[in-house]
């Protein structure tokens, strides 16, 4: 605990530089305590602040009729029919998870469980999306081992299944992985719980766990690039308690069923600061916490431990006064802490109140009306060099055997494994199963969507490019199972906002998700903001991760990804045979280069409307969109999971066969259906290019060229990368 | 005419399927069953106690080493007493076995890691009221969701199980035995054979829609049973 005086050497190491510092003498009109310099440097990190980002996200639609919460509370909220709303966000934990990967990842799925129940919503579904480095690099397996056991070892345990996901590799994230966890909930559309505190002298309730001194300054942390020291900033790294979380859960639904809450607000990134401080300025009104009344876990804590502590699983409310028993009930059957700790004021401020000392008192207007907003410089990123014509020098069979076994695209079943996927008994489509997950509503025939998707290696190339093809991939990974897109959550992740070559991409790739949400109707109603990811000056890939979520009226109509017998396969969407930043290119051809495939919005959205009416018209068996490693990957991941075979006719003329089966032109699905003809038909008479790619039986993949390849030998060689090297 | 049945699912802090398994007895018994929280110790008047899975107490101790003693519990043992059915499944098998209610533990899984999966089990008996309704060495698909599935038992204990066709389920091919488990026993039944504990959740597999119906004859049984 440090005895310095506060000044801006101080600041500075809190993460303040002189011109924020200036400002807080200036709000305050005299030094601030220790403890002030603490809120304040926790309220203005970039991680609660998104001062580098908030000019930027202004940029993105937020609104459509169906959407009844925004960006700006806990969580986005959607309308999805019969009285319900879904209830839905993404957030990063990729700092803790470099420095602790169990713990790390672990706290990540526990904050953002915390950030959808807090709005009254049961959670039904977790996904997570992650970004690992090179498998060669000594240090990447034991990180995918950890965040992986974390994320089971805590969604497992708070019984919420995980349903979806996904996972890339590349040296970029070496240093600096990403972990962004995801969580869905259901909650009566008129009984949304907000964080805006209301009501001169109602109580300020803390429950959940007791604090300790895990976590402080976390948020700072999350704010800053990693340099050679970043492993001695374990203690900032948050421990979980999964079963406190599920008691908080169930405490917490218990209690949003009868009218005593008026306000609530989980403690995530800074503790009980951003909580209070968030509460008490969205209301408009000021609160005075007794921190002698604090659950403690540990003894001797000072004020500026308590108000930055990261510990878990606590959630602040405000309660209506007559009903305070009621809610000691509640929280007394679950064994959980209950504790009043403040009161709601009407002095506009801040106080803080430790052992009879008055630690903090701060107005809390110009704390949040001057907070930093930086228009940070923007250099626009250079455009990929053309890669040219690539030769095929190895055939479709040995491309394709070469794929379907890299990183990138292997199997992920060894990792689906570890995950509780059925739990809650309404998982209809299970991970692997479809393009979405799909996870009925209990007691409805109402069903959700669920998906994440981002290609880092496009947004690299062309940051716009790429950030309107995650949105599009999200918005097809929905279609494709016939549900009907909703809405979107975002988790950005990027480098240093101080360089301008960051700042440009993270602008460009801004630029390309409003653009794709505007043209497909699929607003962003929550997000995060991830930056500084950056280890020894060397930044992550552009990572604009999008979480989809769309609605089927009827469950029954899902369509998955697996092949039966008998059907025949259809392509619908248009192939140029782009072979830019494909993983052909990469894994075959071995270079990163070009441009990445363009997406067209208007025959996105023709075509993703036809499959979906054809879908819910019951003529589809099964449907897979075409992303990674183009065509033929589509068809054999759908062979592998019917475990039935096909037989693919040639490509169209023209078209070099490895640039029709191995490029990566978007806005494409391949279809299983009985009727190929009249599929064909209806096709032509919307204006979607369609072609017949041949018919599914028997036991092998035979390709255009002859060759065939038996499927339990595609299975071995597509299920062998994770095991063998996380388990040799 | 058909008796009414009375079921109960119990439920401790850190379960986490007892809605899973209430739908499963709802749709086989056709109405809902009664759900008791751990403190409740009155269990006079029903025919079948269901435990269902999660993390009783988080697995902090040993899993479901806390759960086991709970006052809920001695309730448990007065209702076998009584002749009433018992079912446990996953984290409430290991419950009755800290309980004393059943022989053997579960230890952590041979691999060491959580192991979420379709399993297959193989029905090793059809003359109890859990599995009347299934034929003898019918292979049916459930999905298995669990750390510690190891089963354990000494040699003796195992002959015991053996011998006296205690054993109700084993893990059967394609999946076979992933978790280690001994003579691949995925669900042993008590002496009278009104106590069922087994690994894997029948209750998760009883909806075409969700994958299929490869557990509803466990409940189908039992709802016949009861009926009887």
């Amino acid at each position: 605990m440090t005895t310095r005086p506060v000044d801006a050497v101080l600041a500075r190491e809190f993460g303040l530089n002189a011109e924020e510092y200036a400002r807080v003498l200036a709000i305050m009109g005299r030094t601030p305590t220790l403890t002030e310099l603490g809120i304040f440097s926790v309220m203005w990190s970039e991680h609660c602040s998104y001062k580098s980002s908030r000019v930027w996200l202004r940029e993105l639609p937020t609104r459509a009729p169906w959407v009844i919460h925004g960006p700006g509370e806990n969580a986005g909220v959607v309308d999805i029919g019969d009285g319900l709303a879904a209830v839905f966000k993404m957030e990063s934990h990729n700092h803790p998870s470099f420095i602790e990967p169990y713990q790390g990842a672990a706290t990540g799925v526990g904050g953002i469980l915390r950030d959808v129940f807090t709005m009254g919503a049961r959670p039904i579904a977790n996904l997570n999306a992650l970004r690992f480095g090179d498998p060669g690099d000594p240090r990447t397996r034991r990180i995918v081992d950890g965040v992986v056991r974390g994320i089971g070892g805590y969604g497992n345990c708070v019984g919420v299944p995980t349903v979806g996901g996904e996972v890339n590799f590349h040296a970029a994230y070496n240093g600096n992985p990403l972990v962004n966890a995801m969580t869905v909930g259901i909650a009566p559309r008129d009984r949304i719980f907000l964080s805006a505190a209301a009501g001169v002298g109602n109580p300020v309730v803390y429950v959940g766990s007791k604090t300790g001194r895990d976590g402080i300054h976390g948020a700072t942390m999350a704010s800053a690039a990693f340099g050679e020291d970043s492993a001695e900033k374990r203690p900032t790294v948050q421990v979980g308690d999964p079963f406190t979380e599920k008691l908080l859960i169930e405490a917490c639904l218990e209690l949003m069923a009868t009218d005593a809450i008026i306000a609530i607000q989980d403690m995530g990134a800074a503790g009980l600061t951003s909580s209070s401080v968030e509460m008490a300025g969205k209301g408009g009104v000021g609160i005075t916490l007794d921190l002698d009344a604090v659950p403690q876990r540990e003894r001797d804590m000072t004020a500026y431990e308590m108000m930055l502590s990261e510990s878990q699983e606590r959630m602040l409310m405000v309660l209506r006064p007559d009903r305070e028993h009621v809610a000691r009930a509640v929280f007394e059957k679950w064994e959980l802490d209950f504790a009043v700790i403040g009161r709601l004021t009407n002095s506009g401020r801040i106080v803080v109140r430790h052992q009879g000392r008055i630690e903090a008192d701060i107005p809390l207007a110009p704390l949040a009306d001057q907070a930093p907003l930086y228009h940070r410089p923007t250099m626009p990123p250079p455009p990929p060099a053309p890669c040219g014509e690539v030769a095929d020098t190895v055939g479709l069979e040995a491309a394709l055997v070469r794929l379907l076994g890299c990183p990138d695209l292997c199997s992920r079943a060894w990792i689906w494994d570890q995950y509780d996927a059925t739990v809650g008994g309404q998982t209809v489509k299970r991970p692997g199963a479809a393009d979405a997950a799909v996870v009925r509503v209990e007691g409805h025939a109402r069903a959700l969507a669920l998906t994440t998707d981002c290609t880092p290696r496009y947004c690299a190339a062309d940051a716009r490019a790429g950030g309107a093809q995650a949105v599009a991939e999200a918005w097809r990974n929905l279609t494709a199972v016939g549900a009907r897109p909703l809405a979107v959550t975002d988790n950005l992740n990027f480098g240093n906002p101080e360089r301008p070559e960051i700042m440009g991409q993270f602008a460009d790739a801004i630029a390309g998700m409003a653009e794709a949400c505007r043209a497909l109707d699929f607003p962003v109603v929550s997000g995060n903001v991830s930056l500084y990811n950056e280890t020894e000056g060397r930044s992550v890939l552009p990572t604009p991760a999008i979480g989809g979520l769309g609605v089927l009226d009827d469950a029954a109509r899902a369509v998955g990804i697996a092949l039966r017998p008998g059907l025949d396969l259809v392509l619908l969407g248009a192939t140029a045979g782009h072979l830019g930043q494909s993983l052909w290119l990469r894994e075959v051809a071995g270079q990163e280069a070009g441009p990445p495939p363009p997406v067209d919005l208007v025959a996105e959205r023709r075509v993703g409307d036809f499959v979906r009416a054809r879908i819910l018209a019951g003529t589809v068996a099964a449907c897979h969109d075409v992303s990674d490693g183009g065509l033929l990957v589509a068809v054999a991941e759908m062979a592998l999971a019917g475990e039935v075979g096909a037989r693919l006719l040639p490509g169209p003329d023209g078209l070099a066969p490895h640039a029709f089966w191995f490029g990566e032109d978007q806005g494409r699905y391949v279809l299983a259906v009985a009727d190929s003809a009249a599929l064909l038909a209806a096709a032509a008479a919307e204006g979607v290019p369609a072609r017949r790619l041949g018919s599914a039986g028997g036991l092998d993949l035979t390709l255009p060229d002859g060759a065939t390849i038996s499927l339990p030998v595609l299975r071995r060689r597509h299920e062998q990368f994770l095991p063998d090297w996380l388990e040799g | 005419m058909l008796r009414e049945m009375r079921a109960a699912v119990v439920t401790f802090p850190g379960i986490n399927r007892e809605r899973d398994m209430a739908i499963a007895l709802t749709r086989s018994f056709g109405r809902a069953p009664r759900m008791i929280w751990h403190r409740d110790t009155d269990l006079s008047g029903l025919d079948l106690i269901v435990i269902p899975g999660g993390f009783s107490y988080g697995d902090y101790l040993r899993c479901g080493a806390m759960a086991a003693h709970s006052p809920v519990m001695d309730a448990v043992r007065a209702h076998t007493a009584r002749g009433g059915y018992v079912l446990g499944v996953c984290n409430g098998f290991q419950i009755l076995t800290e309980a004393g209610m059943l022989p053997g533990a579960l230890l952590r899984n041979a691999g060491l890691r959580f192991l979420s999966s379709d399993c297959h089990l193989r029905v090793e008996r059809t003359d109890t009221a859990f599995t009347s309704h299934y034929q003898r060495g019918d292979i049916f698909r459930a999905p298995m969701a669990h750390g510690d599935g190891n089963y354990f038992a000494d040699d003796a204990t195992l002959d015991r199980l053996e011998g006296e066709g205690l054993v109700a389920f084993r893990y059967a091919p394609p999946t076979g035995n992933r978790n280690g488990s001994a003579r691949d026993i995925a669900g042993i039944l008590s002496p009278n054979l009104r106590v069922l504990g087994l690994m894997p959740h029948p209750e998760d597999l009883v909806d075409p829609l969700l994958g299929g119906e490869d557990g509803k004859p466990l409940f189908d049984s039992l709802a016949a049973t009861l009926a009887a």
